[in-house]
């Protein structure tokens, strides 16, 4: 049974490691900073006894005062697993440290949201369109896209 | 002397027979042997998250049936499971029944088609393929039975399925179950042995433990390079644990390990649709569900095991009648994700057959 490790014991870790770095948590949620973004999932692969080896996906969500970046992460030999979420305040160039050198996984998925959302992220090896042709002007899952 | 080759690029698909669909693989190539492929698509991208948040949560059911068209039901299953849990409704347990033995006849059914077009596009041209489709035809028509329709089914709603079985669905259903473990032996001892398919399959493609994970392979992929992790057992939804059934894997995470786990998964389905027929309970099939749904504000991620891997919806509500943003976890596009490295350093006529045991459908790739 997949479980949902208890946010508030990974938030006590997560502040002696890097202090201020959780905006808020709740249940298996947790948001952090955007600029320790990395340094966070980082930790949270590499600490024994954590173990977020697998992520499961990466998301997006336009809330029109910021964007939300969701990383859904999941232990397999431990079997729990915990939403990472980062929120970005800017629209006109919204930027995020890429996760591909922890997990490969996010390649598409980050080209993805840079497509859709015009979330840009750093580091990625390949950052471009990967539904829409290279011209598309927009980015359509925003709630201000007019066609 | 040393001599040189100059490296060329070689376009396959988007319309070509071995790509499922329309999608391309550029490859940069030193004669036959492939230095770097870049899949492209996007071909099919309807948009249909944006298009989503356009619709009420039940019109976005019909949606889910032209993501993965080869597995229908189970993309119904996974989108009703995330509104069920951001809403809060309880599903009667005959309807819990019901979407088991579905959803289980649609894993029989696409990976009859994944092993098909696998064998088809190693050169067991057509035969292999015809066959498996005899077995699906039949699937298919007792979908026609329950709900009319053989692709696009719209069976699984929220709170429960459309309709009940009709009295001729279950007679029918236990024809096909006592029939199907001997045509897959059939076709087992047909190819199993068979010198060519083995060249073609094992050690070709090899993806280790440690790269699935990385890469977030999951299904059959994931499954296939030794790791253990089927949705069914790891987060038990719907009645799934009142189950015995196995998880198989493989050993080395071949071509061929993969195509075993599909095999080895389709005789624990049948063996899960006969459970789930022996306990199968009367009652009802609907939940009350208020027509005009507005769940309360909040998000859900519901997920269940698909054939190609971990299906999952990521579901926001505003409040309001639509969702207020819809997320589809596609493992066709996330299983692709290691083709790049697994067919670098490969002759192309193996990367075809690498690509086919991946099993994507370019329908869920694009969305």
């Amino acid at each position: 049974m997949t479980t949902a490790v208890i946010a508030t014991e990974i938030v006590m870790k997560l502040e002696a490691a890097f202090p201020g770095s959780v905006v808020e948590s709740s249940g298996d949620t947790i948001v952090v900073k955007d600029e320790l973004l990395f340094k966070v999932a980082s930790f949270l692969k590499n600490t024994p006894g954590l173990n977020f080896d697998y992520l499961n996906f990466v998301t997006a969500v336009d809330y029109q005062t910021h964007f939300e970046v969701i990383y859904n992460l999941i232990s397999l030999d431990r079997n729990h697993g915990l939403t990472l979420k980062t929120r970005l305040t800017d629209r006109e160039k919204p930027v995020l440290p890429s996760v591909y050198s922890l997990w490969k996984g996010s390649d598409f998925q980050e080209r993805e949201i840079f497509d859709l959302f015009g979330i840009s992220f750093a580091g990625h090896p390949n950052l471009k369109r990967i539904f829409l042709w290279d011209g598309f002007q927009g980015y359509p899952l925003r709630k201000d896209f007019k066609q | 002397m040393v001599l040189k080759t100059e490296t060329f690029i070689l376009n396959a698909g988007p319309q070509h027979p071995s790509t499922h669909g329309v999608f391309r693989m550029r490859f940069t190539l030193d004669g036959e042997v492939i230095q770097d492929v870049e899949p492209v698509f996007g071909y099919l991208h309807r948009g249909i998250e944006k298009l989503a948040e356009g619709l009420t949560y039940p019109q976005d059911i019909v949606f889910t049936d032209r993501l993965d068209y080869l597995a229908s039901m189970t993309n119904n299953q996974a989108y009703v499971v995330a509104v069920e849990k951001l809403a809060g409704i309880e599903v009667p347990e005959r309807a819990e029944y019901l979407r088991v033995i579905m959803a289980e006849l649609m894993r029989i059914s696409s990976h009859l088609m994944a092993v098909g077009f696998l064998l088809n596009d190693i050169g067991a041209f057509l035969t292999p393929l015809l066959y498996m489709y005899r077995e699906r035809e039949k699937i298919l028509d007792l979908y026609d039975m329950v709900c009319g329709q053989r692709l696009t089914y719209n069976y699984m709603r929220i709170g429960g399925v459309s309709q009940d079985i009709p009295e001729e669905f279950l007679p029918a259903l236990q024809r096909l179950i006592d029939s199907l473990p001997r045509f897959i032996k059939e076709y087992e001892q047909l190819l199993e042995f068979n010198e060519i398919l083995l060249m073609r399959t094992k050690n070709v493609g090899t993806l280790s433990k440690e790269a699935a994970i990385n890469f977030s392979a999951a299904g059959p992929v994931l499954r296939g390079s030794g790791v253990k992790w089927d949705i069914r057992k790891a987060d038990p939804y719907s009645v799934y644990n009142r189950f015995n059934f196995e998880v198989p894997v493989g050993v080395k995470g071949d071509v061929y390990d993969r195509y075993r786990v599909r095999i080895e998964e389709m005789h624990q389905s049948i063996n899960i649709i006969k459970q789930a027929v022996a306990q199968l309970p009367q009652g009802e099939i609907m939940a009350k569900v208020s027509r005009v749904l507005k769940p309360a504000k909040g998000e859900a991620y519901g997920h269940i095991e698909g054939p190609k891997g971990e299906l999952g919806f990521y579901i926001v509500s505003d409040g309001s009648a639509n969702p207020y943003r819809l997320h589809i976890r596609p493992p066709s596009l996330i299983n692709l994700t290691a083709l790049r490295e697994l067919v670098i350093g490969t002759k192309i006529a193996d990367a075809m057959a690498i690509f086919g045991s991946i099993d994507i459908c370019v329908g869920e790739v694009d969305r």
